[in-house]
């Protein structure tokens, strides 16, 4: 029960860091797709100003799930670890280079610098998403052991891992899409909300069907995760086609704010339809939830952080994310 | 002699045995050696920005309420300034962490598998901690000209506290590295684990001090030699004159401080962990009382260059005139720490703070007395390098404690290889990372340059290069300076 408690704390930070940190990649896919410099100005400035104020608190939920990760279920930890270093290390340097090619970029000198700063930060935003959810993929095939070093290559170049990584990029572009239609017509840059609409509802379209293909591989390549997704978690699976389905509607019409909601629904939905699916597996097939814990004592404490962090982390967070939409921070910066 | 020293030493340690019966002859797995320069190159270039991270905000938040209190538009203008700095620093520091957390499982598998859950509390807390920081470095530098004066002002605290909080909590694990505790070892498992025991362990909160004074020694000392540089150059405005004196204030006060909070850290060594001390000191045989061995290097196991001070040794380390310094004769060879590098760096860092504590001292004095030494080019030239040498300092110091911990990960219950994987590619991640950290190092510095220029030149806002027709045609962007106030 006590261990059941921890993991579901530690997936509510993948879900977090799925959904705001995803968003934040996902403006990468935007940014690199927006044109020339001049072509581009408006909406590069915009993706500044939309992820500036909050892509770090939201990078912070990667963090919270490596802490928990390892001193929940230490051992597990250890094992993906070595055995995924290597899509770990590819999405770790686009990590990298996004958040300092971004730093970077808002107060390079000359065009020139910008450009090269712009295009890290945009190539590193669109490809991060992709290993994270190989790593992802790795975990729900059951390729992962519980214990030493699984195979270095196969374990997330398969089936799962590579529809894992392309449904991490597609979500990411679609949440920072309708946030970034949000952004636009609110801060009255009509023009360029319509044009990030019409981009994002392509971009909805694609992922959503590459989600809905992805069953039939799943079938033979991860059956453990795709009977849970057939069974327990397959309302979520519903949820996240109807919301999905409602955002596309709701960008078609316009309603951008409602839209983002939406998204974030069927985006957190997908994401959590895989945490319910390999449910009570935390390494798919190798080891469970109870199996992996760690010290009692610890889970415990991390329980108690946990706490902590919810009374004292959310309200800051809510309170950021609320100047964010006001009228005053709407304003182009200086 | 120093047998009772030696007698009393099995009750310092957590008692165990188990982990450590076959550590002896454990060889060295693929990937011990690039982890160990892995971890060096990673944690040594992060913590440069760790220590603007703890203390750049308490420093951003004096010139601030200066601004604000006395209504002085250049101390609000180099707070906003330096908040823009600790954005870009803030963001290479955020990823650089990053890359610490991944490592902590990548390069040190048997640590992490084995003690995971016994040093994963104050990690958690840490995040917590950093989780805070993001959120209020946020508000707080796009709040400029966005939020009532003093509100804005007050964002700035909680940063300053999870600074304190944040490297606590590091440095606690650390401590738990150097003084295990909070658990023990059975028939070679892990078990009665009290975390909390281990985020509140007894050599946590000196060598937390030690840290909390170094981040603002190093940031302190940083920042005034930007100033420094900029007199020497005959930019003496009032501008240059409020930098420098505010971020010396904060070096001095840490500076004067850091050696009597080193000298408490340090005393407790001989208890906990005398062969580092050993080495720190370069004593190979037990001497009583000791000297303090000012230089000198090991040859063949002959102490060569060294210049001996009578008793000094004994009252430094052991705050008494004929307490003995164990030597490391009295250790098994193989539980000897590399003794060269431990010393060397232990000696840089003391001899460097000494120096920047005693600039301060002589700074502060003259002032008192009507002087002001920045009229003086050399005072300033040596300000000039002031925050080199702070880095160095830390750095000396945190190689000289990491290097005089070995061969022990974990002292006294885990040797470095039992840590380590046997993943020899790891050469590969070195390398691209050395790559990687150059290109990032040189990208700061290009625009933080670029940026210290485009101030000098008079432009406030620096907008965007790509920025869609910078002035006024959004309306508001032009009265930056005016939002300011």
């Amino acid at each position: 029960m006590l261990e059941t408690a921890v993991a579901a704390a530690l997936f509510v930070g993948v879900l977090a860091y799925a959904v705001f940190a995803g968003a934040d990649f996902g403006s990468g896919f935007f940014d690199l797709t927006a044109g020339g410099s001049r072509k581009g100005a408006e909406l590069r400035t915009l993706v500044d100003h939309s992820i500036g104020p909050v892509w770090e608190a939201n990078h912070v939920w990667l963090i919270y799930v490596l802490v928990t990760w390892w001193t929940a279920f230490p051992a597990s930890f250890a094992s993906a670890m070595s055995t995924l270093i290597l899509p770990l290390l590819l999405a770790l340097l686009g990590i990298v280079l996004r958040g300092a090619s971004f730093a970077f970029r808002k107060y390079a000198a000359s065009l020139a610098q910008a450009r090269l700063f712009g295009a890290v930060f945009a190539t590193s935003s669109v490809v991060t998403p992709f290993f994270l959810g190989a790593v992802a993929g790795a975990i729900a095939s059951g390729r992962v052991p519980a214990e030493g070093r699984g195979d270095l290559w196969s374990s997330w170049l398969n089936p799962t891992s590579a529809f894992g990584g392309v449904i991490a990029v597609g979500t990411c572009a679609f949440l920072a899409g309708c946030f970034l239609c949000a952004d636009a017509a609110r801060g009255g840059h009509e023009r360029l909300a319509e044009q990030l609409r019409r981009r994002t509802i392509a971009v909805g379209l694609v992922t959503g069907g590459v989600v809905l293909a992805a069953l039939v591989p799943l079938e033979l390549d991860a059956p453990t995760l795709a009977d849970g997704l057939e069974t327990q978690a397959a309302p979520l699976v519903v949820a996240s086609a109807l919301a999905g389905a409602a955002t596309l509607v709701l960008l078609a019409r316009r309603r951008f704010a409602v839209a983002r909601m939406t998204a974030v629904v069927a985006v957190a939905a997908v994401v959590s339809g895989w945490g319910v699916g390999q449910y009570p597996w935390l390494l798919v097939d190798e080891v469970t939830i109870a199996e992996a814990a760690g010290a009692e004592a610890t889970l415990q404490a991390l329980l108690v952080a946990v706490g902590i962090a919810a009374a004292v982390v959310l309200p800051a967070l809510a309170y950021l994310f609320r100047l964010t939409q006001t009228e005053a921070w709407s304003r182009p910066e200086h | 002699m120093p047998i009772d020293v030696l007698q009393s030493l099995p009750d310092a340690l957590p008692p165990l045995a188990g982990l450590t019966a076959h550590a002896a002859d454990v060889s060295e797995p693929a990937g011990l050696l690039p982890a160990r320069q892995q971890m060096a190159l990673s944690l040594g270039w992060h913590i440069v920005l760790a220590c603007f991270g703890v203390a750049f905000p308490a420093i951003i938040f004096t010139m601030h309420l200066i601004g604000l209190r006395r209504g002085d538009a250049d101390a609000l203008v180099l707070a906003q300034r330096w908040a823009k700095v600790s954005a870009v620093l803030f963001a290479i520091g955020a990823v650089s962490g990053t890359v610490l957390s991944f490592e902590m499982g990548l390069l040190w598998p048997g640590l992490m598998g084995t003690f995971g859950d016994v040093l994963g509390l104050p990690f958690a807390f840490e995040g917590l901690a950093f989780f805070l920081e993001a959120i209020f470095l946020g508000i707080y530098l796009y709040g400029w000209g966005r939020m009532p004066a003093t509100q804005h002002l007050l964002m700035v605290v909680p940063m300053a506290i999870t600074g304190v909080v944040g490297t606590y909590c590091v440095i606690a694990v650390n401590a738990w590295m150097n003084v295990p505790t909070g658990f023990r070892v059975v028939d070679g498992e892990v078990t009665d684990i009290e975390p909390w025991a281990v985020l509140f362990n007894p050599a946590a909160f000196w060598q937390f001090l030690h840290m909390w004074l170094a981040a603002y020694m190093v940031a302190g000392f940083a920042i005034a030699a930007v100033y420094a540089v900029g007199m020497l150059r005959g930019r003496r405005d009032a501008r240059h004159r409020l930098g420098f004196t505010v971020a010396m204030a904060f070096a001095s006060a840490s500076a004067v401080v850091q050696p009597f909070v080193g000298h408490l850290l340090g005393g407790r060594l001989a208890e906990w962990q005398p062969a580092k001390l050993a080495a720190f000191e370069l004593a190979t045989e037990t001497e009583q009382p000791a000297p303090l061995r000012l230089g000198g290097v090991l040859v063949d196991g002959e102490i060569r260059y060294a210049l001996d001070i009578p008793y000094l040794g004994s009252l430094i380390a052991r705050n008494s005139l004929d307490k003995p310094v164990v030597g490391l004769e009295e250790f098994p060879a193989d539980v000897h720490p590399p003794v060269n590098i431990t010393h060397l760096s232990f000696q840089l860092m003391v001899g460097i703070g000494t120096l920047l504590a005693l600039v301060a001292v002589v700074y502060w004095f003259a002032r008192w007395r009507g002087r002001d030494l920045t009229d003086r080019r050399w005072f300033l030239r040596f300000m000039a390098t002031g925050g080199v040498l702070a880095v160095v300092a830390m750095e000396a110091g945190w190689i000289a404690t990491e290097v005089g911990r070995q061969p022990w990960i974990v002292q006294d219950v885990m040797r470095t290889p039992e840590a380590a994987g046997d993943n020899p590619a790891l050469w590969w991640l070195l390398g691209a990372t050395f790559v990687v950290y150059t290109a990032m190092t040189i990208g700061a510095i290009v625009v933080l340059r670029s940026m210290a220029r485009r101030w000098r030149a008079g432009e406030a806002d620096l907008p965007s290069p790509y920025a869609p027709d910078p002035p006024g045609s959004e309306g508001t962007s032009t009265t930056t300076s005016g939002a300011v106030r």
